[in-house]
């Protein structure tokens, strides 16, 4: 006996002995091997049962030795980084291992939620449907608390995952997934012709099942030539080998994606990633994922103790670890037998071959010494706890065999999921009684036991003439070389599911407690379509996808309907194959860094000035510039609007889209685009502009300068900038490109301040270079130009009033902007200049009545926005035509207006719903919606701007806002949209 | 998925933005029926199973719309042109 487990085996194994790793289990200290997975340290021990079953609370064991583990699912680490579900076959030991049984209370050996059990004969598939209808409202407050204490598995870590995760891109001709004796077959005839190969394997040991078997090829043992082959195709600069790497999706286009567990077998630390998410784009794949054992149907089946026949084998011979002192073996096929063989050879006591045929061949029953029960079937284990005997029926009647283990092979399904990702469904083969691939994704080729060839010689084989088809599809030549020597060892199976005459349950889903009586409960309701057997009884829908059970479950759903198996069908195959860490796929996007932050050239400066930051699309800007001594953002907001319409402000504006236009259709171009003419600009001059969709509603707005005759700059709203430029390069690419006009998006190469305020000029004149004149005549409102400032500079200067007051915006190369805005302040000091953000910007756009986002929201017209003036009749342009359609013409569409509370010291919010005096406050008599709301500081109350019916023509009207989650009831007067200087004298001044 | 930029190359397809059918083409805005014609080009699309003509723009590349065929039964992508001068 070795340290690491009374079930340890003296000799053989692919683990270290010297090298001991110890973990715990619950907080009790144990010790494993290195190349131990979790499971075969607990087996090595002699731990039997590991968790508890969803719904019946059953203690389970481990059953098999790979991923498809039903049963063994653990919780690992601990705090933040805890980690649920995780199947212990797969987890690879580490030293400092933190494990812990789940779903149980107080305790994995005595759970008292194995009440559930009990009460199972009145918890059948669809209870949750039928016993909890009544009182309704009991089902919230009682039953689903009730529930969901008692069902389920693993509890989550309830706080943000610790960890970072990747993403990374691969190329290749040739992706292989799976390194068994056809994955690497088929990557050596790849590697070989010279193409770039990646080899993708699950495990953290490449070889697949020659990791597990003792079968020789080319005379030697198989696991000995699969390092041979790992050690040439490492040395082939032109192959990746990915262990621990779990190809979990086949997409379009050859696109896969895989989770390589970068650091999941190490100890916590910062210096990793925990996982990769890989997207690997292949030009052909071969599929040679192997197949998976299923189990046969009989009472107790579930009881720890029971194990997959190959993964007793796989434990013997790669963990060197027995599953039980004496192991009795249960098989409906040849395969099984190799168990028996497996484990006598290690000095494992056998107490029976069980198989369910009543002969087999000479050869292989003379393959085996000990005693073969032929004919036989396991009814029932029997406990109490974990197996302590199997009930054998024979023809001359029952026995009890004596056994501490029970190894069962129901044949195997070869492991078609992502054959089955892009919709082909699996066919049955009798022959193999299992499903094999059918329609394949394209450049797919299916190898070895993956396609239904369940020897060694075929897989060898098979691989490596997949390897060459592709490779021979993609133009490489290939040369002779001679195939390893295997022998087809026997496989042959006869089907064999259901085995009657136990009061005990057959289970067919071990994680989510679903048995043979609960698929004949469903069949009897009418649920006999696969896919509502599946939903109903929930069969195949835990972690593990049903990997062991599904085929088993449709063979009993066959059987009760008289229909085969073929005829019954599987459900949908869809990815991920395994559960997949959404930490993983977010990768490093995730928190602050969950998508890129634009920051204006100003940025670092609106900082310093303690600016608080708002999202707007994809930037951040400044808000407001708070003061000391201001009560709040509302009294600072009202002090940069004081500054504006008193003195002289400045503000950021680069963010708005700014697109370039050069050639002699330019101007035809932007006729075409925008509602309103702009060949008739003058050099020199801007003009505000409004553009729609091809549908008829508004798009977007913003100016047009006209620099030269076939030179042209255009603003677009801040959200808006990459749709209208995407707009721009379709109607340019695909609906015009007679026209002779480039478009340029200039965005990040111009820095553009807001210079706005009676002494707005004042400022400019300190940093304008002479000769540029600023006057009134020579640079009146909307003229826009090229000049200097600075000395020396390059500069643009455009007259512009988004505030109603004298205004201008000047732009400089971006790399200019920071040291403008501080230039400008300076300038601006002997005038009361003060920094405004947003904040400010949208409260004056309110009193001038502009529209922006608030009321550009896709569902209003020109006309609804006040603009239907602009819209010429003289030229076809983007949504001419349907701009005409009569609703949106119509006299009672909701119009823009601006409205006032009547007692001055309401607050208007925006949201509110508009409903006539006369009428109750619902949505029958809903006419309008408050699109904006500001406090005003130059009138001192609140002010709004709607969208109210018939809007222009109730001036003066008194209607009520209604905001009845809010503020209830405020009683507004209808106005016109603009509340300050409605003339517009100060922007001229 | 992966389109075949006549630009770029063979490209990811996140760097492109989908718009649709490429077969509707815009129509004359004078004619005496452009209302009903401007309805159809705005609104109605086939809905074909097989090899579809469809517009896609490549904003995280060359930012060319293309013409791209695409199987709309098993997303094969059978070519890709540049849009300019198909309509």
């Amino acid at each position: 006996m070795t340290q690491s487990g009374p079930y340890r085996l003296a000799t053989g194994g692919l683990i270290d002995r010297r090298v001991a790793m110890r973990f715990t289990l619950d907080e009790r200290r144990m010790r494993g091997l290195a190349g131990d997975t979790l499971a075969s340290a607990l087996l090595a021990a002699g731990e039997r049962a590991i968790g508890r079953s969803f719904k019946y609370h059953r203690p389970r064991g481990v059953m098999t030795a790979g991923p498809e583990e039903p049963s063994a699912l653990v919780e690992l680490r601990a705090d933040a980084r805890r980690e649920p579900n995780s199947k212990a076959t797969t987890v690879e030991l580490y030293d400092g291992l933190a494990a812990a049984t789940q779903n149980c209370w107080p305790h994995v050996r005595f759970d008292l939620m194995r009440l559930n059990s009990l009460l199972a004969p009145f918890i059948p598939a669809g209870f949750y449907y039928k016993t909890f209808m009544w009182p309704a409202s009991f089902w919230e407050r009682v039953y689903e608390p009730l529930i969901r204490r008692a069902a389920g598995l693993g509890r989550a870590a309830g706080a943000a995952d610790p960890d970072t995760y990747e993403h990374a891109n691969a190329f290749c001709d040739v992706l292989v997934v799976g390194s068994g004796p056809a994955g690497l077959a088929a990557a050596l005839a790849a590697a070989r012709a010279g193409a770039r190969v990646i080899l993708c394997e699950d495990d953290f040991v490449l070889g697949g099942r020659l990791a597990a078997e003792r079968h020789e090829i080319d005379g030697a043992a198989g696991f000995a030539w699969s390092q041979a082959a790992i050690a040439e195709l490492a040395a082939c600069p032109e192959v990746r080998l990915m262990r621990r790497t779990m190809v979990f999706g086949v997409y379009d286009g050859g696109v896969h994606g895989a989770i390589e567990r970068v650091a999941d077998h190490l100890p916590a630390t910062a210096s990793r990633p925990r996982q990769r998410h890989w997207r690997i784009v292949a030009r052909r794949t071969i599929l040679a994922a192997g197949a998976i054992e299923r189990g046969l149907l009989f009472g107790g089946n579930d009881r720890p103790g029971n194990v997959m026949a190959a993964a007793a084998r796989t434990y013997a011979n790669r963990f060197a670890v027995s599953v039980g002192r004496r192991v009795a073996v249960n098989t409906n096929n040849d395969d099984g037998w190799r168990t028996a063989i497996d484990l006598a050879a290690h000095g494992v006591e056998v107490s029976a071959l069980i198989d369910t045929r009543a002969s087999v061949p000479a050869a292989l029953a003379a393959s085996f010494k000990g005693r073969v029960i032929l004919g036989g079937q396991v009814v029932s284990s029997k406990g109490p706890g974990s197996v302590r005997a199997a009930v054998v029926q024979t023809a001359r009647g029952r026995e009890t065999i004596v056994c501490d283990a029970l190894a069962v092979s129901g044949g195997w399904n070869p492991n078609v999921a992502l054959a089955c990702h892009h919709d082909g469904r699996p066919v049955w083969r009798d022959a193999i009684a299992a499903f094999v691939p059918g329609a394949l994704p394209k450049g797919t080729i299916v190898a070895g036991a993956a396609n239904g060839s369940l020897t060694l010689a075929r897989c060898l084989a098979e691989g490596d003439a997949a390897g060459r088809a592709a490779v021979e599809q993609l133009g490489f030549r290939t040369a002779a070389h001679a195939l390893p020597k295997a022998d087809d060892e026997p496989s042959e199976v006869t089907a064999f599911w259901h085995v009657g005459g136990s009061a005990k349950s057959a289970f067919v889903d071990f994680q989510n407690d679903v048995t043979a009586a609960d698929i004949a409960l469903a069949a009897r309701e009418g649920f006999r379509s696969v896919e509502h057997l599946k939903r109903y009884t929930t069969l195949g829908m835990a972690t593990d996808q049903g990997r062991t059970a599904n085929v088993n479950g449709l063979a009993v759903m066959a059987a009760l309907t008289g229909r085969g198996i073929a005829e019954t069908g599987t459900t949908r195959y869809r990815p991920p194959y395994n559960p997949v860490a959404i930490g993983a796929l977010a990768g490093h996007h995730r928190g602050k860094a969950f998508r890129p932050i634009r920051r204006t050239p100003s940025h670092a400066w609106a900082e310093r000035q303690n600016a608080p930051f708002v999202e707007v699309g994809p930037w951040l800007r400044a808000q407001y510039f708070p003061r000391a001594g201001e009560a709040d953002w509302l009294a600072t907001v009202a002090r940069e609007v004081r500054t504006v319409r008193g003195a002289v402000g400045l503000c950021d504006v680069s963010t708005l889209g700014k697109i370039e236009l050069h050639g002699p259709d330019a101007a035809a171009f932007l006729d075409r685009l925008y509602v309103n003419t702009f060949s008739t600009l003058p050099v020199g001059r801007a003009r505000y502009g409004l553009m729609l969709r091809e549908d008829g509603f508004a798009l977007d707005d913003g100016t047009v300068s006209r620099l030269g005759e076939t030179r042209w700059f255009m603003t677009t709203t801040t959200a808006n900038a990459g749709r209208v430029f995407q707009h721009m390069q379709f109607c340019h690419q695909v609906l015009w490109p007679e026209l002779d006009v480039q478009v340029v998006s200039v965005t990040d190469q111009w820095a553009q301040f807001s210079v706005a305020g009676p002494r707005a000029r004042d400022t400019l004149r300190a940093i304008v270079d002479p000769p540029f004149d600023l006057g009134n005549a020579a640079f009146p409102h909307m003229a826009a130009g090229e000049c200097t400032v600075a000395g020396g500079v390059p500069a643009r200067l455009y007259r512009l009033s988004f505030s109603g007051e004298l205004a201008y915006e000047i732009a400089v190369p971006a790399r200019y902007g920071s040291s403008l805005a501080e230039t400008l302040m300076r300038a601006g000091e002997p005038h009361g200049i003060a920094p405004y953000g947003t904040e400010a910007l949208a409260v004056m756009r309110i009193e001038k009545g502009h529209v922006a986002g608030n009321e550009l929201d896709g569902r209003t017209t020109a006309r609804d926005l006040g603009l239907g003036r602009m819209v010429s009749a003289k030229k076809d342009f983007i949504g001419r035509v349907m701009a005409q359609r009569p609703a949106l013409v119509a006299p009672d569409r909701m119009t823009l207006i601006g409205l006032k509370p009547v007692d001055r010291t309401r607050r208007l919010r925006a949201g509110a719903h508009l409903v006539p005096r006369r009428d109750a406050a619902d949505a029958a008599h809903d006419e309008g919606v408050v699109t904006s709301a500001a406090f005003s500081p130059s009138l001192a109350h609140w002010i709004g701007l709607g969208l109210l019916a018939r809007g222009p023509q109730r001036h003066g009207e008194r209607v009520w806002a209604a905001d009845p989650v809010r503020d209830g009831m405020v009683e507004v007067e209808v106005c016109p949209p603009c509340f300050i200087d409605p003339s517009g004298e100060r922007l001229r001044g | 998925m992966r389109i075949p930029c006549p630009h770029c190359g063979d490209r990811d397809v996140r760097e492109f933005v989908y718009l649709g059918d490429a077969a509707p083409r815009r129509p004359d805005a004078h004619a005496p029926d452009a209302l009903a014609r401007f309805v159809d080009y705005v609104y109605l699309r086939d809905n074909p199973a097989g090899p579809h003509r469809e517009l896609w723009y490549h904003g995280f590349g060359c930012q060319a719309w293309l013409v791209v065929t695409r199987d709309t039964r098993d997303h094969d992508i059978l070519g890709a042109t540049p849009a300019r001068g198909v309509s």
